[in-house]
């Protein structure tokens, strides 16, 4: 094990993959200029020997994301960015008409192997145009996978498996994360894609959560423990596919259960992950599940206002209190 | 063309509108490195000829859309600084209340219909409200879009200039091009050469400019607003600048040379340019940059001064009540 930033291990993953697979490029707006919106691609291209694999696109989204497509269909396995979450609705044609129906619709054909890679969320008095959170708009999408990364081990593991898997792969990355330093295995792993795990174990509460969302889960989780509280943390991982099953086992062991994401919560992932704990587990339930997330509000620039939009350890801790009373 | 003779006054006009821009934007790098303004900002720094220019040919009634680099479009249109700064700094009293901030700043009071963090989100914004003035409100307001040399690769760009064409549209397409998009530069994601020669696909006037000339500026801006406001349709006027500062405050600027860039400030700067034509004496320039610094640092001490948004009226604008 070393420690590394998220940055760093994800950037190993993309080199990893890149030496092992020759079909594997990356592409992106300022891929080489900065190395990337996070600089998150310095280097990639000399360090896997070929630069011709790094490649620099024009601001053409929908031509990043549908010659993707087209290249996945050709053979090989693209890693685009779209460097914010806010790039993803002007190529929504590309996403899910093309990228998510192309294998479905064309009776098993051809094969979408494709990465997107998509920083999101609220770092610091960005505004409206640049903050989003929207897994839930693409877990919604029939034929697309969304993967959503909480440390810097997970997300190199992650990334390895959503590079090497055969289908289309939206994958956030939530922007604070990339500073993030975490332990990293020296050796070779992957992490299975649609796997949950158990961040935490707990018997009096579940808190259910992803990407930028776990820690600000355990940070509560230990909070609550000295209040004599045992909350157990499910990392989620993927939206879609979802690991039911690690979900509903936790829910039946607490019976108590916290959905939270710093997405808007209306018809945010929570939706779909109260709604089938409700259909699923009902019996299991000892109080309504609470479910947390951003209002119903784009994002504001004013930091009071933007502040008033994020999902905190503090916020889950309260929840944590209503589904206990 | 008639030879433009300018009156002093309105020579001081364009001065003082670049210089406005100059100041705010250094007092807002300023206070951007120094942490108070931890947003993104993007400057405008070196390009104030070009929204200073097209502007004094606009009618305070007639409509631009802007860009995420958009403070000088801001200004040249004829915000008030004040409420500029205290939006930048997210102040109840800002022109938006403190919900847009830099990169989403705007006065629909003088036709600033916003700028945007979205690159290539205005040009059919633009094409729209001209639409709407020529074909059903009837007037003769014109629409100008500004946008960069990257943005020009935006499919949005091609559809706007196309529907801008097809029907005839007042609006002034206006490119700035400042050779980068963010790190990247222009050539080496578009073969070609210049972005005036799009217009030839669309069938409209393309027409290259100098864009630290602010009379230049102004002349492309006046022949492309008079062909508009006739019903003649739109123009893409392209105005060669530098994008003299980093992409935003604090960008490392891994991809080019510091220096390079200062000698191109120093040969293209346009107020030293504008200072060069010797329309008006060097005093009376001094003066006008004194008192737009004056005005920057009030307009600075008042955002201060402003509070911040109530939190009840945190939800308000989402919808129309
Ligand atoms: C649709 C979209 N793609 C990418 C970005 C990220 N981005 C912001 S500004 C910028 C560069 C814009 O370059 P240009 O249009 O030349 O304008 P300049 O910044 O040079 O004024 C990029 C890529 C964005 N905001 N929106």
């Amino acid at each position: 094990m070393s420690i590394k930033t998220y940055k760093e291990a994800t950037w190993e993953a993309m080199k990893e993959e890149m030496l092992r697979d020759p079909s594997v490029y990356a592409m992106a707006e300022d891929i080489i200029g900065n190395g990337g919106s996070m600089g998150h691609y310095i280097g990639l291209g000399q360090a896997v020997g070929d630069e011709n694999r790094v490649l620099d696109a024009p601001i053409s989204e929908t031509a990043i994301v549908a010659s993707a497509v087209g290249a996945a269909l050709a053979g090989m396995r693209p890693v685009i960015d779209m460097r914010f979450s806010n790039c993803l609705p002007v190529c929504m044609d590309e996403l899910t008409n093309q990228a998510a129906k192309s294998r479905y619709m064309f009776g098993g054909q051809g094969k979408v192997h494709m990465v997107v890679r998509c920083p999101d969320g609220i770092m610091k008095m960005q505004g409206a145009h640049h903050t989003d959170c929207l897994e839930a708009w693409f877990a919604h999408v029939p034929g697309l996978q969304v993967v959503i990364p909480s440390s810097p081990a997970e997300g190199k593991g992650l990334l390895k498996s959503a590079i090497r898997n055969d289908n289309p792969v939206i994958f956030f990355e939530h922007k604070t994360l990339f500073k993030m330093e975490g332990e990293v295995p020296e050796e070779e792993y992957t992490i299975p894609i649609g796997k949950a795990r158990v961040a935490r174990d707990g018997k009096d509460v579940s808190i259910i959560v992803y990407g930028v969302m776990v820690s600000r889960a355990l940070e509560a989780a230990k909070v609550l423990e000295q209040e004599g509280v045992s909350a157990e943390v499910i990392d989620l991982r993927t939206v879609s596919p979802w690991d039911k099953e690690t979900v509903l086992a936790s829910v039946r062991k607490t019976g108590r259960v916290v959905v939270a994401h710093e997405a808007v919560r209306q018809c945010g992932f929570g939706a779909e992950l109260s709604a089938t704990i409700g259909e699923e587990a009902f019996a299991s339930l000892k109080t309504p599940v609470v479910r947390i997330g951003a209002p119903f509000v784009p994002i504001p620039m004013s930091p009071h206002l933007e502040d008033m939009c994020r999902t905190l350890p503090k916020d889950i801790i309260s929840a944590v209190k209503r589904v206990l009373s | 063309m008639e030879k433009i003779v300018y009156s002093k006054e309105q020579a001081r006009e364009l001065y003082e509108k670049m210089a406005t821009i100059r100041y705010f934007e250094a007092c807002i790098k300023h206070d951007s490195l120094a942490g108070e303004i931890p947003g993104f900002v993007h400057l405008y720094i070196g390009e104030e000829a070009i929204a200073t220019g097209v502007c004094a040919a606009l009618r305070q009634d007639d409509m631009i859309e802007s860009t995420h680099r958009g403070h000088g479009h801001c200004i040249a249109k004829g915000a008030d600084v004040n409420r500029m700064m205290a939006e930048i700094y997210g102040k109840e009293t800002g022109l938006c209340q403190g919900r847009g901030g830099s990169m989403h700043i705007a006065d629909f009071s003088i036709g600033m219909l916003g700028a945007n963090g979205v690159v290539g989100g205005g040009y059919n914004l633009a094409a729209g409200a001209a639409l709407a003035n020529k074909a059903v409100l009837k007037n003769d307001k014109v629409s100008v879009v500004f946008f960069g040399d990257g943005a020009s690769n935006r499919g949005t760009f091609h559809e706007a200039m196309n529907v801008a064409s097809a029907w005839k549209l007042p609006v002034i397409f206006v490119n700035e091009m400042n050779c980068w998009a963010s790190t990247t530069p222009y050539r080496a994601t578009c073969n070609v050469e210049n972005i005036s020669d799009r217009a030839k696909g669309y069938h409209i006037p393309g027409v290259i400019v100098d864009g630290q000339d602010v009379f230049a500026v102004y002349e492309a801006a006046k022949a492309a607003v008079e062909r508009a406001r006739s019903g003649e349709g739109p123009t893409l006027i392209e105005a060669k600048t530098y994008r003299i500062e980093g992409h935003f405050v604090g960008d490392p600027e891994l991809y080019r040379k510091k220096e390079e860039t200062l000698k191109i400030f120093q040969d293209t700067d346009p107020l030293r340019i504008f200072r060069q034509k010797k329309i008006l004496p060097d005093a009376e320039c001094n003066e006008i940059e004194a008192r737009c610094e004056e005005a920057i640092r009030k307009a600075k001490e008042y955002a201060l001064s402003c509070s911040y948004p109530d939190a009840e009226s945190f939800m308000k604008y989402v919808y129309v009540d």
